[in-house]
C-alpha cells in the first residue's frame, strides 16, 4: 500500500521529532449516506497531550470511537508503535497499554470505588486462574498489592477518601475523578480522554487542566473536547474537525489564528472565554452560536 | 410445639436445597441475564455420575466429588458450545436454547441411565435424631445438607468479594462493555460464572437425591421451587435468592404440616404470584437495599 500522501494537505509530518506512539492516518466512516469522517490523519507522539476540537457533529466523537474500536473504519489504517492495528476491538485495548474514559463514567454502580480502580488495574494482575479461585498463595498477595496501587491512584487523584463508598452516592466530580483513577491505574501509555470537561464547573475544568498535563510524565492523551480554553491551555498540539474532515492542525496559538479555525466556529472568539459552563446536548451548536454572536 | 418444630426443621433442610438452586439460577442470571432451563436436567446428569461411581464400588465421597467436578466441566461446555454462539442476540434465544437442552438431556439420560427409580445412598443416617428421649425431625443427612449448603455459599462469598476473579466476575457481569474496556476478559468470567452455577446446581442435585430416589425427572420439580425461591428472593441478588430458598422451604413446609401436602405446589405458586405482584424485584433486590 502506498502511504496516504493524497490525505490531507496541511499535515506536519514528524519534522525530525520523535515518531508517533499513536497514528491515524486516512480514516474515513461511513453511516449510511452520511460520511462522518473523511480521510483523517494525525498522531500522537509519547507524552504528548494532543487535543481534538471542532463544533458538535464534527465527527470527533466518531474519531474517537474508531481510536478506540468501537467504529471500524471503512478506509484507512491505525498504527500503534508503528504496528498496523487490524481489526481493533475495545477489549484489545487494555492489553496494548491503551486506557481510557467513557462519556457516561460507566462506573459499576453496585461496586465501591476502590472495586471500580481494581477492575481497571486487572492487567497488572498475574493470577493463575486456580490459585484465584481459592483464594490461595499468590491469588491473595496479588489482590492485596492490586487494592494497594488502586488506593494509590486514588490519593494521586486527591479523592482516596471516598475508596470505600459507591460511586452512586458521590458528586458528579469525584465520579469522574474515580473513572479517570480507573482508566490510569493501568498504567497506560496512551490515553483517550473524551469529553472529560462534560459537566464540570470553570475551577473543576481548570484542575483537570493540570491533572491532564501532570499525566504527561508518564503518558500521551489524545483529548476529544469542545471547551476550547480547556483544550488550548493543556494541549501541546490540536487538530480541529469539521464535517468530519481536517481543518487545521498545529500548536494552540497557531490554530487559534487560523481562519478556517474562526470560520467553522462562526465568530466565536476561539480560545476566549467560553462563558461559564456550557450544556451538552444536539441544541449546543445553536447555541453556542448565538453566544457568538453575542460576545 | 412438637409439630412447630417439625415443620421448622423439615423446611430448613428444603430450604438449603431450594436455597442453592436458586442460588444457581441467580448466578447464571445476574451475568447473563439468562434463565438456565437446563440447570436441573444438569444436576441430574451429575448426581446420575455420582451414582454410577458409586454402584461401581466407589465410596460416596468419591461419587460425590465427581459429581461437583462434572457440574463445574457441564457447566462451562454449555456455555461455550451452546450459550456463547447466540450470545449478543435476543435473549429469549438463549433461553430456548436452554429449553432445548432441557429436553435433550433428559433424553440422553433416559438412554445412558435408563427410566426407572434407582436408590440413591446418602452419606448419614436418614433416620430422625434424638434430643435426649425425644426424637426430632432432623436426620443426619439434613444437617450435612444445610451444612453443605452454608459452606458453599461462604466460599462463593469469599471469592466474590475477596479475590480478583470475583471482582472480575462481577464486573463483566454489572457491564459486559466497560468491563471489556478495562480488559477484563469477560468471555473467560462467563464461562467461570456458569462453571460455578453448574456445580451449585449439581450440588443440589446430590442432596435432593441423598437417601431417596432418583429418575430422570426428579429433578424436574426442583426447578419450580428453586425458581420460586431466586424470584421471591430477588434474581439479581446472590444472597437474596439463599434467604428466598430458605423462607420458601419453611413456607412450604408449614404448608404441607398444617394444611396438607398436596396443596405445596399451589402455595409455591401463590408465592410467586404474590412476589411478582407486590415486589416484582424480590423481596432483597438492590433497589430496596438502598432505600434503607
Amino acid at each position: 500500500m502506498s502511504p496516504p500522501t493524497t490525505a490531507t494537505t496541511e499535515r506536519t509530518d514528524h519534522d525530525g521529532g520523535p515518531p508517533a506512539l499513536f497514528s491515524i492516518t486516512g480514516v474515513s466512516v461511513r453511516f449510511g449516506g452520511v460520511r462522518a469522517l473523511s480521510e483523517v490523519s494525525l498522531d500522537v507522539a509519547p507524552r504528548q497531550v494532543l487535543g481534538v476540537i471542532g463544533p458538535n457533529g464534527a465527527g470527533k466523537t466518531t474519531l474517537f470511537n474508531v481510536a478506540c474500536g468501537f467504529v471500524r473504519p471503512d478506509s484507512g489504517r491505525l498504527l500503534w508503535k508503528g504496528e498496523e492495528l487490524t481489526g481493533l476491538r475495545p477489549h484489545r485495548l487494555a492489553s496494548l497499554g491503551i486506557g481510557r474514559t467513557l462519556q457516561g463514567l460507566g462506573l459499576f454502580d453496585r461496586m465501591t470505588v476502590l472495586e471500580n480502580v481494581m477492575v481497571g488495574a486487572g492487567r497488572h494482575a498475574r493470577t493463575g486462574f486456580a490459585s484465584a479461585l481459592f483464594g490461595l498463595g499468590r491469588g491473595a498477595r496479588d489482590d492485596a498489592a492490586l487494592a494497594a496501587r488502586a488506593r494509590r491512584t486514588l490519593a494521586g487523584l486527591g479523592v482516596e477518601r471516598y475508596a470505600d463508598r459507591l460511586p452512586g452516592s458521590l458528586p458528579y466530580p469525584v465520579r469522574k475523578r474515580v473513572a479517570l483513577a480507573r482508566a490510569l491505574v493501568g498504567e497506560p501509555e496512551l490515553l483517550l480522554l473524551d469529553e472529560p470537561a462534560g459537566g464540570l464547573a470553570g475551577d473543576e475544568m481548570a484542575e483537570l487542566g493540570e491533572l491532564i498535563r501532570g499525566l504527561t510524565d508518564r503518558m500521551a492523551v489524545m483529548l476529544v473536547e469542545h471547551h476550547m480554553d480547556l483544550v488550548m491551555s493543556v494541549c501541546d498540539d490540536i487538530t480541529v474537525l469539521d464535517f468530519g474532515r481536517v481543518i487545521a492542525r498545529g500548536g494552540p496559538d497557531e490554530v487559534r489564528r487560523d481562519p478556517a479555525v474562526v470560520a467553522a466556529y462562526l465568530g466565536e472568539e476561539v480560545g476566549g472565554k467560553a462563558g461559564g459552563k456550557a450544556g451538552e446536548g444536539a441544541g449546543e451548536r445553536a447555541g453556542r452560536e448565538q453566544r457568538g454572536t453575542g460576545e | 410445639m412438637q409439630q412447630l418444630l417439625t415443620t421448622a426443621l423439615g423446611g430448613l433442610t428444603l430450604g438449603a436445597v431450594y436455597a442453592a438452586f436458586a442460588l444457581a439460577l441467580c448466578l447464571i442470571w445476574r451475568s447473563t441475564r439468562i434463565v438456565n432451563f437446563a440447570q436441573a436436567p444438569m444436576a441430574m446428569i451429575t448426581t446420575y455420575i455420582a451414582l454410577v461411581i458409586i454402584d461401581a464400588g466407589h465410596s460416596y465421597w468419591t461419587g460425590f466429588a465427581a459429581a461437583l467436578v462434572s457440574g463445574l466441566l457441564l457447566g462451562a461446555v454449555v456455555e461455550r458450545v451452546v450459550v456463547r454462539p447466540v450470545e449478543g442476540k435476543a435473549e429469549i434465544n438463549a433461553v430456548i436454547l436452554t429449553l432445548g437442552l432441557f429436553i435433550l438431556i433428559h433424553a440422553v439420560a433416559g438412554i445412558v441411565f435408563g427410566s426407572r427409580y434407582r436408590s440413591f445412598p446418602a452419606p448419614f443416617g436418614v433416620r430422625g435424631l434424638t434430643v435426649g428421649d425425644t426424637p426430632v425431625a432432623l436426620t443426619g443427612f439434613g444437617v450435612f445438607t444445610v451444612l453443605a449448603v452454608m459452606v458453599v455459599m461462604g466460599l462463593l462469598v469469599l471469592l466474590f468479594r475477596y479475590t480478583e476473579v470475583g471482582l472480575m466476575m462481577r464486573a463483566a457481569a454489572f457491564n459486559q462493555e466497560v468491563a471489556r474496556v478495562l480488559g477484563v476478559k469477560v468471555g473467560r468470567m462467563l464461562t467461570l460464572g456458569w462453571a460455578l452455577a453448574a456445580l451449585v446446581g449439581s450440588l443440589s442435585g446430590l442432596l435432593i437425591a441423598g437417601g431417596s430416589l432418583v429418575h430422570p425427572a426428579y429433578m424436574d420439580s426442583v426447578v419450580v421451587y428453586g425458581f420460586v425461591a431466586a424470584v421471591l428472593g430477588g434474581l439479581d441478588s446472590p444472597v437474596g435468592s439463599v434467604i428466598g430458598g430458605m423462607l420458601l422451604g419453611l413456607s412450604l413446609s408449614a404448608v404441607s404440616g398444617y394444611l396438607g401436602s398436596e396443596l405445596v405446589p399451589l402455595a409455591a405458586l401463590v408465592i410467586l404470584m404474590a412476589v411478582l405482584l407486590l415486589r416484582p424485584g424480590g423481596l432483597f433486590s438492590h433497589h430496596a437495599e438502598r432505600r434503607v
